[in-house]
């Protein structure tokens, strides 16, 4: 019997041998995986799984990723980072045999329905209503927004408020949404770069059969929780190659513009050389071993470095910059993918997008409570809505 | 052993998790609160009996040494178990400088005085501090201040680490060849160790002069500067050890008393200002674990530029101590001032440790020249 790093090590080499990522269509190349069990090396076999430690998940995608093999969260984030691990989790057997390969070959894109205008870091306190009619099938009305891929998803998470009557934790349910439903209309929202790659989705009677719904009615906030912490690690993974990740930026630019080094700038980059090299390696820790902490930190704490070393790593190659910096690529995404992408590659335009890294995903301020609360369990904050009633709790 | 290989630094095998729990134990029964304050009193010295039962009974003064003069193995790995335990509590003992001591001889290759000094090193019988500084402190100078000629050293080491407890001196002396390593034992004619009080009152410093004093030349002349550097590469990754478990019992202490402290009708901790000060050095210690297990293993087993990862677990260990330092002191509020209070002592560790043996600007100086200075642009 091989030890289990070598089987996953030896069935991705024979992966990338008989599938050689250079000739083979992306999709192609996903399913082969999947079918190898490669995907998530935890899931149980026939679901992408070989029902190994996740810890070895990091083995296969080191060998994918020396092999020029693509990158599924880039791909597919919320699926492949959020909603393969809640599916398996939480699904029924019919729904994950169903779901879970075609989103991992990405025929199926996934958005994620949790925030809305008024409930953001305070997910819970949703208003989203779900309400199940006499044939068992659920109906949703609501404002959900900062959906990532609406309008490109074919799926979607979505967290509903089920029962107003009870605490605000205890009334929400977990259901999976068809964004082909005729009550979803998906509109895009602008931000701060000019690109609109966030959504506002109007829920205005979606149908969502019973068998759609994940964890019992009420208690879709345990669900949420898988989804979270998935996320979080999904974020916060970084790369486990040196330089590369939210240093390369500053590195690169370091590299090409020997005019604009100076000895100050040259000590601000090795602080943030060593900060991005501590992350990467924290990544490549948590991955192979549990942490010491009892309340895993894993995936918060990692995002969290990740959010604001990427801002600092940004703010660097502007202030690098000088003058340059002051001008924008555009503001106006066009149609070319090709002009798009480089755009989106520019230093100015990800420092701009990186301020949504302390905000999406939880924000460094209930990232920074979660540590305290959950990691080191210092004494929760003062919530006054704790014990209330949803329906009677201040909002706006 | 294979199976620690297979894991990589970050998975801990049932041996090293023994030697863990092993030293912590010895430190919390050795180095309670009431051991560490009467160890750094006024005159007080160094607890021979405590230090001997770490080599003896722990076997963890001779990290490489092989057993044929000593040693009981096990490489740097270990060693920064032992010295994350041992910088929980402060141990008010010369353990980093006796690990740069012994990989120094090490790398000297003299089998000779191998065989003389280390069997002593290992037990605990004898205590090793390096005297590599000069007439100002400045460590591993290029033009040492101490001379030796005829076998016999003279000149001034200012901020010997370790040597007001020192049996035996290795010394750092310019010769005919170059600089050059030699053993001098304390109490030898014209040796004088005046103590002076140190900022870390738990890593006693010395000056120490030199006058015609009778030293053994170890090592092949003029390759001193060598041995040492190789012998510090590993020995700043033990220091930067001990910083990641002063760092991570701070913030146990932190955090237990912000969880009890009651003001305003509330735990000082449930609210978000401490709260999150307090996220932040469990951030800051988690990510240095990894840098400094990392470095401790590649160091041994190869994967990783051992300057480059010396230096980075140096810098971010020295940076998370003097954060959860300031923490501890600032959070304890008053009390965290005073000298009842232990915070005071890490406080003083983190920044002792800041310039200890060449101090950070010149680690955080090699990143830039491994890392930065090597950067080419594409070609045009």
């Amino acid at each position: 019997m091989p030890k289990p790093h070598e089987l996953v090590a030896e069935r991705t080499r024979r992966l990338v041998e008989e599938h050689p990522p250079g000739e083979t269509p992306v999709r192609d190349f996903l399913a082969a995986r999947f079918d190898a069990g490669l995907a998530w090396v935890r899931f149980p076999e026939g679901l992408g799984g070989l029902g190994l430690p996740h810890g070895l998940q990091p083995v296969s995608d080191a060998i994918v990723e020396a092999a020029g093999g693509p990158d599924p969260f880039a791909l597919n984030p919320m699926g492949y980072g959020m909603a393969g691990p809640t599916l398996v989790a939480h699904g029924s057997p019919e729904l994950r045999r169903r779901l879970l390969r075609p989103l991992y070959v990405c025929d199926d894109i996934w958005c994620q329905l949790f925030s809305e205008p008024g409930a953001g870091s305070d997910l819970a306190g949703l208003a989203t209503r779900a309400t199940r009619g006499a044939d068992g099938a659920w109906t949703v009305d609501g404002r959900k927004v900062w959906t990532s891929k609406a309008h490109e998803a074919r799926w979607a998470l979505l967290l509903a408020r089920t029962d107003p009557d009870v605490p605000k934790h205890a009334g929400l349910t977990y259901f999976v949404l068809d964004m082909r439903d005729p009550g979803v209309e998906v509109r895009p929202l602008r931000q701060m770069t000019g690109d609109a790659d966030f959504n506002e989705v109007r829920l205005d009677g979606a149908r969502i059969p019973d068998d759609h719904r994940l964890g019992p009615a009420g208690a879709g906030w345990r669900v949420a929780m898988t989804t979270l912490a998935n996320e979080r690690s999904a974020i916060g993974g970084g790369s486990t190659v040196r330089g590369a990740g939210p240093i390369a930026p500053a590195l690169e630019l370091w590299r090409d513009r020997p005019d604009l080094r100076t000895p100050v700038r040259r000590d601000r980059l090795v602080s943030l050389f060593a900060r991005a090299d501590a992350l990467r390696l924290t990544g490549i820790r948590y991955a192979a071993a549990p942490s010491d902490y009892p309340n895993s930190p894993e995936g918060t704490l990692g995002k969290l470095v990740d959010a604001e070393l990427n801002q600092d790593v940004l703010e660097f190659c502007v202030e690098m910059l000088g003058a340059e910096a002051t001008a924008f690529p555009s503001y106006e995404p066009g149609g070319d993918p090709a002009a798009d992408a480089a755009r989106r590659a520019d230093v100015r335009w990800r420092f701009l997008r990186s301020r949504a890294n302390t905000i999406e995903g939880g924000t460094a301020e209930v990232l920074r409570n979660v540590l305290g609360e959950r990691a080191l369990g210092l004494p929760g904050d003062v919530r006054v809505d704790k014990d209330r009633p949803w329906r009677d709790v201040p909002r706006g | 052993m294979s199976d620690d290989i297979d894991g990589g630094p970050f998975v801990l095998d049932g041996e090293r998790r023994a030697l863990r729990a092993l030293v912590r134990d010895h430190a919390a029964r050795e180095w309670d609160e009431a051991a560490l304050r009467a160890a750094i009193g006024p005159g007080a010295r160094l607890d021979r009996d405590r230090w001997r039962r770490l080599g003896s009974e722990l076997g963890v003064l001779g990290p490489d040494v092989p057993a044929t003069w000593g040693g009981g193995g096990g490489g740097l790995p270990d060693t920064v178990l032992a010295a994350e335990e041992l910088g929980a509590a402060l141990a008010p003992v010369p353990y980093a400088g006796t690990v740069l001591a012994a990989w120094t001889l090490l790398a000297s290759g003299d089998e000779e005085a191998l065989a003389e000094h280390l069997p002593a090193l290992c037990a605990g019988t004898s205590v090793y501090a390096v005297a590599c500084t000069d007439a100002r402190g400045a460590w591993m100078p290029p033009r040492p201040s101490v001379r030796a000629e005829g076998g016999a050293v003279t000149g001034t080491a200012a901020h010997v680490v370790g040597a007001p407890d020192a049996d035996h001196l290795i010394v750092l002396a310019a010769t005919g060849d170059g600089p050059s390593l030699f053993v001098a034992d304390v109490g030898a004619p014209g040796l004088a160790v005046t103590p002076i009080t140190s900022l870390d009152l738990t890593r006693p410093q010395a000056t120490v002069v030199f006058d015609g004093t009778p030293a053994r030349p170890v090592g092949t002349p003029g390759r001193a500067v060598c041995a040492l550097s190789a012998a510090a590469d590993r020995a700043v990754v033990a220091v930067a050890a001990e910083a990641l478990g002063a760092s991570a019992r701070l913030l146990a202490d932190t955090v237990r008393y912000a969880g009890t402290r009651m003001q305003f009708g509330r735990a000082i901790g449930s609210h978000q200002a401490v709260k999150h000060r307090c996220a932040d050095v469990l951030t800051a210690v988690e990510q240095t674990r990894s840098v400094v297990y990392h470095a401790a293993w590649t160091a041994d087993f190869g994967g990783d530029d051992p300057a480059l990862t010396a230096s980075l677990a140096r810098t971010a260990a020295a940076a998370t101590l003097t954060a959860a330092a300031d923490a501890a002191v600032q959070i304890h509020g008053g009390m965290g001032f005073t000298w009842e209070h232990t915070a005071h002592l890490y406080f003083k560790r983190a920044h002792f440790d800041a310039v200890l043996w060449g101090g950070l600007a010149s680690h955080r100086e090699r990143i830039a020249a491994l890392v930065l200075d090597v950067l080419e642009p594409a070609p045009a």
